[in-house]
């Protein structure tokens, strides 16, 4: 009797530890909403919630300092965007290709190569987008500096490539070979049922994918930082080809330097909380698209 | 197609008709042959793109950095305020912190897994476990990185050093960690489980014994695919304890640390002269490169390995 | 007697065994007669199964001249959810004897085997009412340690399923975790792979992985694996349904030669292997326990139309 209650002792502890263990996620992010929002109440005491989301001017050196968050969204909207307009046709094809199309030898050299690609740090591909591709940017459009939303845009298309290329591959695959197999008995050819059978079925992936790369893009840090000239202005006609500031390299190149418990310091807390709001937002729609699709299957 | 049935007995309005529709039929064929062609090129294209992206980097990474790499350069301090001299500092940094933060992300990571995967039931908590997971994985570190500073040196009041770095970067990789042991540890055939139920084996022995082994490798991959992502990342150490230069290694956890891809970024965009020490700076970025490559290589070699395995035993 | 039965077990082998069957089939019956027929005269003097005949379930606690029975069920229901899986079963289990369970699949066959070691407790919504006495301690009340419960009846299930480890580690496997002294389990292991008839082809290589055996090896590998933790009653569940002719018929004579230390329930959709290897047989119906009794009264003479309707093909 003692025995067993020794070993009931046990597996009741295991189970607790385990349980606590399992809790400290939630505890986690339920921490990084505290702390977050705590800091960015800190500046909505000094600072009106309207003129923050309505301000076109991010000054914090300037007197009296302006900490209008419109430029620095517009600076992520925009580069994001141009990543997603480049990423997405170019990651579904691929995507459809390894599906479909690539012999098994293909898509096993194929698959660890996005792998590869998903593991260049995003230190590095800023690197290489400052080194190589700012340059030609210039040279190309005759700018005075390539350091531009489109240089952005493209080094986070790259970032969000295979994000989108495993998650749609992932949900083209695992539609089911009867219907495909209808559609030719049909006397579809490969593309139409491609087209008419395979990516409608497998929509709600591709969906979950994009917006999955555009969760991607829209907090990625350093490489966007190194690309985009950081200038905190709300980009006029030349759109692309102007230099923008985003969310994520405002933080980054003011947090180093700004004095704690300054203005300056609660408002970097503050755009960092709607950052972190809108990331949670982009993974929540995924999620749902994700369990509609689940449910649809 | 259609056509094809019909027999030569029937009129000779239903042949031309019959005629008609297969030429119709052979044209329609010709032009959806021809959207294939092009759709499928598209494809190949795409997929070309991606894989020439993927080159360019790689081969611009390794054929401009591999002229910096000496012995020299990775045994050495940097001297001359940065623009000579090897990157030791930073590549120890990195391996330090790399440790640490596996040594905060690993235990918890698993625990977590194996509740997700043997003791939760399902039901809410499990829902919500997973979907915090979900919501941590997709944080951009740079908020991780506010976060750290935030708890860890404003609130706990730790030095910035690789401890509140490492407690970061930690939390960083954790979700990866979770996913990939969760993973492993759902493959594990119910079969074992109930056989050693079957013989009187408590639930923990039983994952203790059978399922924790069973599921090893499929853990070490996530281990080993995070190790990559934490020697990468670099918006969480910029402001929880990374240093642009520090003239000793590190000796204690609580000093400031020097880390590869944060050396890289600030020899690239803020050092004395960046024109001159380009070679230091696709060095180091070849470094980088190299490890975080050598671990997804073992973790995919891992895998093969394990999968071949599972096959030649059933 | 004697001759009569022989007969009539004969052409009932022929009728359901068809040709594709084992040659030695004749010789196993004849065998197994004469142990029947021994023990037909304890037979005659137990009151339950014309109970059973009548159509009630018979409470069937040891009266003391009854042999011994080692498993006594008493009104047990059990429910997934809202299906009503098991209606009211009683049944008691003798000791020392192999008692199959068949019938149609989803008849609760293999839902009842499982309350005996309590292996419906790893299903989330399953509901049990009623009582199983093994040893004349109810396994259901609260006291019961399950795992000392498991140990005691052990299973072996419908596919071979050795862990990941060595022949070796796996039927040390039990003992180890229930603390037998290191020194002992090299004996444990020989002893129980000899008990599995196991030990002459696998002696050689005890290191090799479990899954270098064959299907019919690993499937005797598991039931050496459940020797050894010594239990008094052996739950099989289909044991044979994954493998050929062959080493079915090996787990069928192993099966006949465990019974003398062990108590054997085997649950079986296949009527031969239940004819072939059974002292007593219980036909199970969409969750009633439709008739039980000696295997040769059940086959030959069912007194229940349903019983017979399964057992002649017509259903099932």
């Amino acid at each position: 009797m003692s025995k067993r209650s020794i070993r009931d002792f046990k597996e009741k502890s295991m189970k607790s530890l385990f349980f606590i263990g399992g809790i400290t996620t939630i505890l986690v992010l339920l921490l990084i909403f505290v702390f977050l929002f705590a800091e960015a109440l800190n500046f909505f005491k000094t600072y009106s919630l309207i003129e923050f989301f309505t301000g076109t001017q991010w000054m914090p050196g300037a007197s009296p300092e302006r900490f209008g968050i419109l430029p620095l969204l517009a600076g992520s909207v925009i580069v994001t965007a141009g990543a997603i307009i480049i990423a997405v046709p170019i990651g579904i094809l691929s995507a459809i290709y390894i599906a479909e199309l690539a012999g098994p030898r293909t898509a096993g050299i194929l698959k660890p190569a996005v792998e590869l690609l998903a593991g260049i740090p995003s230190v590095v591909l800023g690197f290489f987008g400052l080194v190589i591709l700012v340059p030609h940017i210039q040279s190309i459009f005759n700018l005075t500096t390539g350091q531009t939303a489109l240089t952005g845009s493209i080094i986070l298309a790259i970032m969000a490539l295979p994000t989108i290329i495993s998650v749609s591959e992932d949900a083209i695959s695992s539609v089911p070979s009867a219907l495909k197999q209808g559609s030719f008995a049909l006397g579809s050819n490969h593309w139409q049922t491609i087209y008419k059978v395979i990516v409608p079925a497998s929509i709600s992936g591709i969906s979950a994918a994009i917006i999955l790369g555009i969760g991607r893009a829209i907090g990625e840090t350093m490489a966007v930082m190194m690309v985009t000239g950081n200038m905190a202005i709300i980009p006029g006609s030349d759109l692309f080809l102007s230099s923008v500031r985003t969310i994520t390299a405002t933080i980054a190149l003011e947090m180093g330097e700004v004095a704690r418990g300054t203005e300056h310091y609660f408002a970097l807390f503050a755009i960092g909380a709607v950052l972190f709001v809108m990331t949670i937002g982009v993974n929540l729609i995924a999620e749902a698209i994700k369990r509609k699709h689940r449910l649809e299957a | 197609m259609s056509g094809q049935n019909q027999t030569p007995e029937k009129g000779k309005t239903e042949k031309n008709r019959t005629e008609k529709l297969m030429k119709r039929n052979t044209a329609y064929k010709k032009r959806q042959n021809l959207y294939q062609k092009i759709a499928f090129s598209l494809m190949r294209l795409a997929v070309v793109v991606t894989m020439a992206v993927l080159i360019i980097i790689i081969g611009d990474i390794i054929l401009k950095g591999y002229p910096a790499i000496s012995i020299g350069f990775l045994t050495q301090m940097p001297t001359n305020q940065m623009t000579e001299g090897g990157i030791l500092p930073a590549i120890v940094g990195t391996i330090q912190l790399v440790i640490l933060s596996l040594l905060v992300a690993v235990p918890l990571g698993i625990i977590t897994a194996v509740y997700l995967a043997e003791y939760a039931a399902d039901g809410k908590v499990k829902r919500i476990i997973e979907q915090a997971v979900n919501n941590l994985a997709g944080t951009p570190s740079v908020v991780f990185g506010l976060f750290g500073m935030a708890l860890f040196v404003m609130y706990l009041g730790l030095p910035l050093s690789l401890l509140t770095a490492s407690l970061t970067m930690g939390l960083l990789i954790m979700p990866v960690i979770i996913r990939t042991a969760q993973e492993a540890l759902i493959a594990v055939p119910k079969e074992y489980r109930e056989a050693s139920a079957a013989l009187g084996v408590t639930k923990w022995e039983t994952i203790r014994r059978v399922i924790l082994p069973s599921a090893f490798s499929g853990m070490i991959t996530g281990i080993i695919i995070s190790t990559g992502r934490a020697a990468g990342e670099t918006a969480p150490i910029l402001f929880t304890g990374a240093v642009f230069f520090y003239p000793r290694l590190p000796d204690s956890v609580f000093s400031p640390f020097m880390a590869l891809s944060y050396h890289l970024f600030v020899m690239a965009t803020e050092s004395i002269n960046i024109e001159l020490t380009r070679e230091i700076q696709y060095g180091t970025a070849l470094v980088l490169l190299a490890i975080v490559f050598s671990m997804n290589l073992i973790a995919v070699g891992i895998r093969r390995h394990y999968k071949k395995k599972s096959f030649s035993s059933h | 007697m004697n001759a009569t039965k022989s007969e009539n077990a004969f052409s009932f082998a022929d009728t359901l065994n068809g040709e594709n069957e084992f040659d030695s089939d004749e010789d196993d019956f004849e065998s197994e007669n004469e142990i029947e027929f021994e023990n037909e005269i304890e037979f005659e003097n137990e009151t339950e199964f014309e109970n059973e005949n009548s159509g009630e379930p018979a409470p069937s606690f040891s009266t003391g001249k009854v042999k011994k029975k080692i498993i006594e069920v008493k009104d047990l229901d059990l429910w997934y959810g809202n299906n009503h899986a098991l209606k009211n079963i009683s049944i008691g289990i003798p000791k020392n004897k192999v008692f199959a369970f068949i019938g149609p699949s989803g008849c609760g066959k293999s839902t009842f085997l499982r309350t005996m070691n309590r292996m419906n407790d790893m299903i989330s919504n399953c509901r049990i009412e009623g009582e199983i006495y093994i040893d004349n301690e109810n396994i259901y009340a609260k006291e019961t340690d399950v795992n000392d419960l498991r140990k005691r009846v052990g299973m072996v299930f419908q596919k071979a399923n050795p862990f990941p480890m060595s022949i070796y580690d796996n039927v040390a496997y039990g003992p180890r975790i229930h603390g037998v002294s290191k020194k002992k389990i090299p004996g444990i292991v020989e002893e129980s792979l000899k008990g599995a008839a196991l030990w002459k082809e696998v002696k050689d290589r005890l290191k090799d992985s479990a899954f270098s055996l064959s299907g019919g090896q690993q499937q005797r590998l598991c039931i050496a694996r459940t020797l050894a933790v010594k239990p008094e009653i052996i739950l099989f569940d289909e044991p044979c349904s994954a493998l050929d002719p062959i080493s079915t018929r090996k787990i069928e004579e192993l099966i006949t030669k465990l019974k003398k230390e062990y108590t054997i329930i085997i649950v079986t959709h296949n009527m031969q292997q239940a004819a072939r290897i059974s002292d007593y047989t219980a036909f199970f119906l969409s969750g009633e326990l439709v008739e039980t009794g000696k295997t040769v009264h059940i086959f030959e003479n069912p007194q229940d139309e349903r019983t017979e309707g399964y057992i002649t093909g017509r259903f099932g």
